[in-house]
């Protein structure tokens, strides 16, 4: 996994609640065998027509947006639990996704693949949005060893949560499954009294 | 002794290591695998050399990508064939147990774990699929997890995951009569929201949990994660144990009875804590049906749908967003309104005792003309119950034919989609956009609620 420590970008804005993992990969896309690819088609009916022509509304083909930093609406990635939802937003170039609620599938999944999920309060998500309407060249910084979030138009700044094991595992670009083939001898002795 | 919970004792029996200041490394007894979240876990297998870690507690089906139709011949569709026989490749080459199309135990893999006893109250389970929380309703700790995690299981037949808090949820009374476990659990997330249980593991108690069959409650803990929930749960009882023995998975004999006394074992202690508790009157629930774009936008039957001004500011671009997809206005009545599909099936209701409901309702009764109905067994033990009860010759009479076992219409990434624009009447799971098939308009309900749309051709309280 791709380490990361600090990130700072501009935004893409998408000020919709409940997003779930069907809009960010609908399912006739997941019949693919590899990781590879799923970022042509993030958000892929959002994003384009039944003929495959972009939907020039919608905020992905809006050249005035760009950024490795996806703003999103609380409870995002709800629904099934696929992780072809955080290969897409990684494979599309996102390596933040800000909101002010993440469904817990999701989240493990994003930080399972170097994506990280982080939690605002209601307050700065609403002024993030409102920042990026003025001035869509706004930017945020964020960093991981602190656990900052910092809206640089306003220069507000916001801690986050996040759990200290996984932010070892990112900051160290580590998979838990290291971690699980080194116990080993822990599993073998479990089994043998169960 | 400390009061445990249900969800502490099961937990905490499978406690192998505990991260410092992270999460827990969780032993899982049964790990269960399709076609769509799987291949990429067994890719990384290869890539780091290794073997599945203990092959006998994983059992795969192919299920997603299926046909209705013709499943004894190849699957038309070269990805989603690619699909499944990679799963076959994948089950060869690991020496992995699994059903695969034409096999008699083949179906859903969380209608198949259940019915051929797989699933065992105490147990740990996993599958890359969020609706493994079904298997919850035995008194186990089921939940969906990622790829990532897949090939965790299939390596160290462990999981690292961050212990969720409890949640219990008590249904006091009886559910009334013609109202379903489907619109017990839709009443549930339309209250509690699409997230309200996000971050909580959920016990559902009560008198008319407890008067649930184990298809029923199966229906429930299905459809936790719906609002949010890493899972659900139901205490085992003699209802649990009556519908497991002699099931051929399950302990025989001496071992039946050691089981049996530990899982009497398992039931939440009197006075022990949950960190959130939470009691619905049962008996005031009415049949529902969803009206929007999440399984927690959903009203009883007879109500109508909320005007803008009573949903929360936050929410209302999604609001909107939602009536334009759906064709609806904010305010109207959903009774009575036309619809073209009406789909019975889907591990959260394609079950047996759903194609009961279904059929008692139908039975010397005619379908609608204009409905397409596709009745989709969860399995082919499912389909063949249906048979042996005679219950497919009452659907052909009143106009209806079974389909081939899968998951078909519930994510329609088989040839069964609801074209764009066009109103679904689903027992399925999720009313997303595009679920059902790009521009497909899904309202969520139960069996009845279905059976009366198909007849109808309308939005219809089955108790009329």
């Amino acid at each position: 996994m791709e380490k990361f420590q600090t990130l700072t970008s501009t935004c893409v804005p998408l000020p919709i609640e409940n997003v779930d993992t069907d809009q960010i990969i609908p399912a006739r896309f997941l019949k693919a065998t590899t990781r590879e690819g799923f970022g042509n088609n993030l958000f892929a009916d959002w994003r384009y027509d039944k003929s495959g022509q972009p939907i020039n509304n919608f905020v992905l083909n809006n050249p005035t947006y760009s950024g490795q930093v996806l703003v999103a609406g609380k409870n995002f990635g709800s629904g099934s639990s696929r992780e072809h939802a955080a290969w897409a937003l990684a494979g599309y170039g996102f390596k933040v996704v800000v909101s002010s609620f993440f469904a817990d599938i999701f989240k493990g999944n994003a930080l399972n693949n170097g994506v990280l999920p982080v939690v605002v309060s209601d307050v700065f998500l609403l002024e993030l949005f409102a920042a990026i309407q003025v001035d869509p060249t706004t930017t945020i910084t964020v960093n991981l060893e602190q656990q900052t979030i910092c809206n640089n138009a306003s220069g507000v700044v916001e801690t986050f949560e996040i759990n200290p094991y996984k932010k070892e595992c990112l900051l160290h670009g580590l998979d838990d499954i290291d971690y699980l083939l080194s116990k080993k001898e822990a599993i073998e002795a479990w089994e043998k009294v169960h | 002794m400390t009061k445990r919970t249900l969800f502490d004792k099961i937990w905490d029996a499978h406690v192998v290591t505990a991260v410092p200041n992270g999460p827990t490394q969780l032993y899982i007894d049964r790990h269960y695998c399709h076609e769509v979240t799987s291949p990429q876990a067994f890719d990384g297998l290869r890539k780091r050399g290794l073997k599945v870690f203990r092959p006998e507690k994983t059992t795969l089906s192919p299920d997603h990508n299926i046909p209705t139709l013709l499943q004894d011949q190849p699957i038309k569709d070269l990805i989603s064939k690619h699909q499944v026989d990679t799963l076959t490749r994948n089950a060869n080459e690991f020496g992995l147990t699994m059903y695969g199309l034409g096999h008699s135990k083949n179906g859903i893999i969380h209608v198949i774990g259940p019915e051929n006893g797989l699933t065992l109250p105490g147990m740990t389970i996993v599958c890359g699929d969020s609706h493994t929380s079904t298997h919850g309703a035995f008194g186990s700790i089921a939940f969906g997890i990622g790829t990532s995690e897949v090939e965790m299981v299939l390596a160290s037949q462990c999981i690292l995951q961050p212990r969720p808090k409890t949640m219990r949820i008590t249904f006091n009374g009886k559910l009334k009569s013609g109202v379903t476990a489907k619109d017990l659990a839709l009443y549930m997330i339309s209250q509690l929201t699409t997230g309200g249980a996000t971050g909580y593991f959920v016990e559902y108690a009560g008198e008319a949990i407890r008067a649930l069959s184990m298809e029923e409650r199966m229906t429930v803990c299905n459809l936790s994660i719906e609002m949010g929930a890493r899972g659900g749960m139901i205490a085992p009882d003699e209802t649990t144990f009556a519908y497991m023995k002699g099931r051929e998975f399950v302990p025989k004999e001496e071992a039946w009875d050691k089981a049996l006394a530990y899982w009497k074992t398992l039931p939440t202690d009197e006075g022990a804590m949950f960190d959130r508790e939470i009691t619905f009157d049962a008996s005031a629930i009415e049949p529902m049906i969803t009206y929007g774009t999440n399984p927690g936008m959903g009203i009883s039957i007879h109500s109508s749908i909320p005007k803008l001004e009573e949903i929360d500011p936050a929410g209302r671009i999604s609001f909107e967003k939602a009536m334009t997809y759906m064709g609806f206005t904010p305010g109207e009545k959903i009774e009575g309104k036309s619809i073209d599909y009406v789909f019975l099936g889907s591990c959260t209701n394609g079950r047996i005792e759903d194609f009961r409901a279904f059929t008692s309702f139908v039975k010397g009764k005619k379908k609608a003309e204009h409905v397409i109905a596709w009745l989709v067994p969860g399995s082919w033990a499912v389909e063949k119950q249906i048979r042996a009860e005679g219950l497919d010759k009452i659907l052909e009479e009143a106009g209806f034919a079974l389909r081939q076992p899968g998951c078909s219409a519930c994510l329609a990434m088989n040839d069964d989609k609801v074209p764009a624009g066009k109103y679904a009447v689903s027992t399925s799971n999720r009313n997303f956009e595009g679920r059902q098939g790009p521009g497909a308009r899904t309202l969520l309900a139960g069996p009845l609620v279905a059976a009366a749309a198909a007849i109808t051709g309308k939005i219809t309280d089955p108790r009329q």
